[in-house]
């Protein structure tokens, strides 16, 4: 059944691929700050495989030690996100007095651009993975949140909940039991657009200069660093981005994948 | 008609009330600009008497009712950074982000729409797999990385247009567009793949119509059957995602603006917010939050043009 699905396959290829690439560069030890003044600004080479930025740091030892943290950070705010989602959305969905007041609060966090929440929520939190990961996460929320709510409310119609309730089931075991199960499919595939587009926002930060901190590489720093000197060297900036294209491509790839295995006649783009 | 619209005023206010209290309350959180700006070697003296000057040691209670007193009067206050009316700030940057937000909205509108009908034209074909495989990929390639490969490529390389700057429209029709060109494409890509996506899944609904059948079955041509009988039924679902869209180009003119040197309100908000100059980003968060009220206004409105059988 997997194997028939191949944007499935492939999205798992790369990123199994990458998964591979992170676990070999911190098992070995490569030292992402190890510089080589004689080297700088090298174009790619046998030496230096993606070139060597302005330091003398290798680029590729440094894009395959950020392909970690920029891993990480896209499944923690999937994680964070979809925790916080569901749980509001169950509580919209099921309790009608809550509905609108959360759903209020959701709007307003929805009116404010990605990148000025994030920021703002960096700003008051300072600058750490903790807090980028859940600045980034902030603007998710109300995403998985609406889902799951509209899910829930169309939920709540169906029989088998009213008899839930005539069996004097309490609110949360009916929530927990019943409605949860049903909304796992579609938020595995919300899931992995989240996380694709928390890679993505978290480069944008890293570039901007707002992100994790410039000692940690992370594929949007290795880009903020080479954005000066981008006449010059072209590839600082060219082969993350390229990376990370590839990677937040597979990312979406699966959650293609899982779509059309949970839910096939459904051609929503989210 | 115009009920719709007043109560959709009414309903939005709250929304806009929340974001602007809640930037005021997060953005005070966030850090004293007053220390920042006088330096380290500021006495406690001095800092507090500057506080007084400012405004910024009353409860914050009263300072959000003070600010809000003061722009329904239309002022917006003064920089703390750098003591210039924040209105005059943000109205010289208006040109440029308004500039950019409107080409990049026609261009894509303009590129997705019938890229999006010639796939579903030619659905099932290897036209119509390319299409959606390009959709897929473009989704996935962050702002930054397509605006400095057509950096590279255009300028750097090719020099057909220059790679910064910005011209205003009163300087030249001609130069205004030179400069804007690789800021639109750069921002398009993700603008035009999502409405693309959107009109073919769209259209493909309706192409399975009974209407569009008969109209094929009368003689009518293929360009009439879709300008005239698949766009117009197909449209609802379009609007929405260029609204959506709308929303992503307010985000994505930040990093736009960064890389290619546009002096426009993405790049003077951040600025703002990593100095800690609250009115400025108050005032822009302010401005952000209405015009994303306002799309979400026009597109219900449009939507009751388009299709007569919605009622609010």
């Amino acid at each position: 059944m997997l194997i028939g699905n191949r944007s499935l396959v492939v999205a798992c290829v790369i990123l199994a691929a990458f998964i591979v690439l992170a676990l070999i560069a911190q098992l070995s030890g490569a030292n992402s700050q190890a510089m080589a003044t004689g080297q700088r600004l090298q174009p790619p080479s046998f030496a230096h495989w993606f070139g060597s930025d302005r330091l003398g740091r290798d680029i590729f030892a440094r894009v395959a030690l950020g392909t970690s943290a920029s891993l990480a950070v896209g499944a923690a705010v999937a994680c964070a996100a979809c925790l916080i989602g569901t749980i509001l959305g169950l509580l919209a969905g099921y309790f009608r007095s809550l509905d609108k007041i959360v759903m209020r609060v959701m709007d307003g966090i929805m009116a404010v651009p990605a990148i000025m929440l994030a920021i703002a929520t960096i700003s008051v939190a300072g600058a750490s993975i903790t807090s980028v990961v859940l600045a980034i996460a902030s603007h998710e929320v109300p995403r998985v949140a609406r889902l799951i709510r509209s899910s829930v409310l169309s939920m709540r119609e169906e029989p088998y909940v009213e008899a839930a309730r005539l069996l004097h089931s309490s609110s949360y075991s009916i929530m927990l039991g019943h409605m949860l199960p049903g909304v796992l499919g579609s938020l595995a595939v919300l899931g992995t657009y989240v996380a694709a587009n928390a890679m993505l926002l978290e480069a944008t930060l890293s570039f901007l200069g707002c992100g994790l901190p410039p000692d940690v590489p992370t594929w949007g720093n290795i880009m903020a660093d080479g954005r000066i000197l981008f006449r010059l060297a072209p590839w600082i900036v060219l082969f993350p981005g390229i990376m990370l294209a590839i990677a937040v491509l597979a990312i979406n790839l699966l959650g293609d994948g899982l779509r059309d295995r949970f839910d096939p006649g459904n051609e929503r783009v989210v | 008609m115009l009920k719709l619209i007043f109560s959709r005023l009414l309903a939005a206010l709250p929304v806009i009330a929340m974001v602007a209290g809640a930037a005021f309350v997060f953005l005070r959180l966030s850090g004293d600009p007053v220390a920042s700006m006088l330096g380290e070697n500021a006495t406690a003296q001095q800092v507090a008497e500057t506080r007084h000057a400012l405004g910024l040691d009353l409860p914050i209670g009263l300072q959000f009712v003070s600010w809000v007193l003061h722009v329904l009067r239309g002022d917006f206050g003064v920089s703390i950074v750098t003591h210039e009316a924040v209105w005059k700030m943000v109205s010289e940057r208006l040109g440029a982000t308004f500039s950019l937000a409107f080409t990049t909205t026609l261009f894509s509108i303009f590129v997705a729409v019938p890229l999006g009908l010639y796939a579903a034209r030619h659905r099932g074909s290897w036209i119509d797999s390319t299409i959606v495989s390009l959709c897929t990929a473009g989704f996935s390639v962050p702002t930054f990385v397509v605006g400095y490969l057509l950096v590279w490529l255009f300028s750097i390389k090719l020099e057909w247009i220059p790679a910064q700057g910005y011209v205003e429209f009163s300087r030249g029709l001609g130069s205004w567009l030179l400069h804007l060109i690789a800021p639109t494409v750069a921002m398009s890509t993700i603008f035009v793949v999502l409405v693309a996506r959107i009109t073919r899944a769209s259209a493909i609904e309706v192409l399975n119509q009974d209407y569009v059948r008969t109209a094929r079955a009368l003689g009518a041509s293929e360009l009439r059957v879709f300008l005239l009988h698949v766009l117009p039924n197909a449209a609802v679902p379009i609007v929405t995602v260029v609204g959506v869209g709308i929303g992503l180009v307010l985000t994505g003119v930040v990093v736009t603006e960064t890389i290619f040197n546009l002096p426009g309100l993405g790049r003077l908000t951040i600025e703002s917010v990593l100095a800690r100059d609250y009115p400025v980003v108050q005032c822009v968060l302010f401005l952000f939050s209405f015009a994303y009220v306002f799309i979400n206004l026009l597109t219900d409105i449009v939507y009751s043009l388009l299709d007569p059988r919605i009622r609010y």
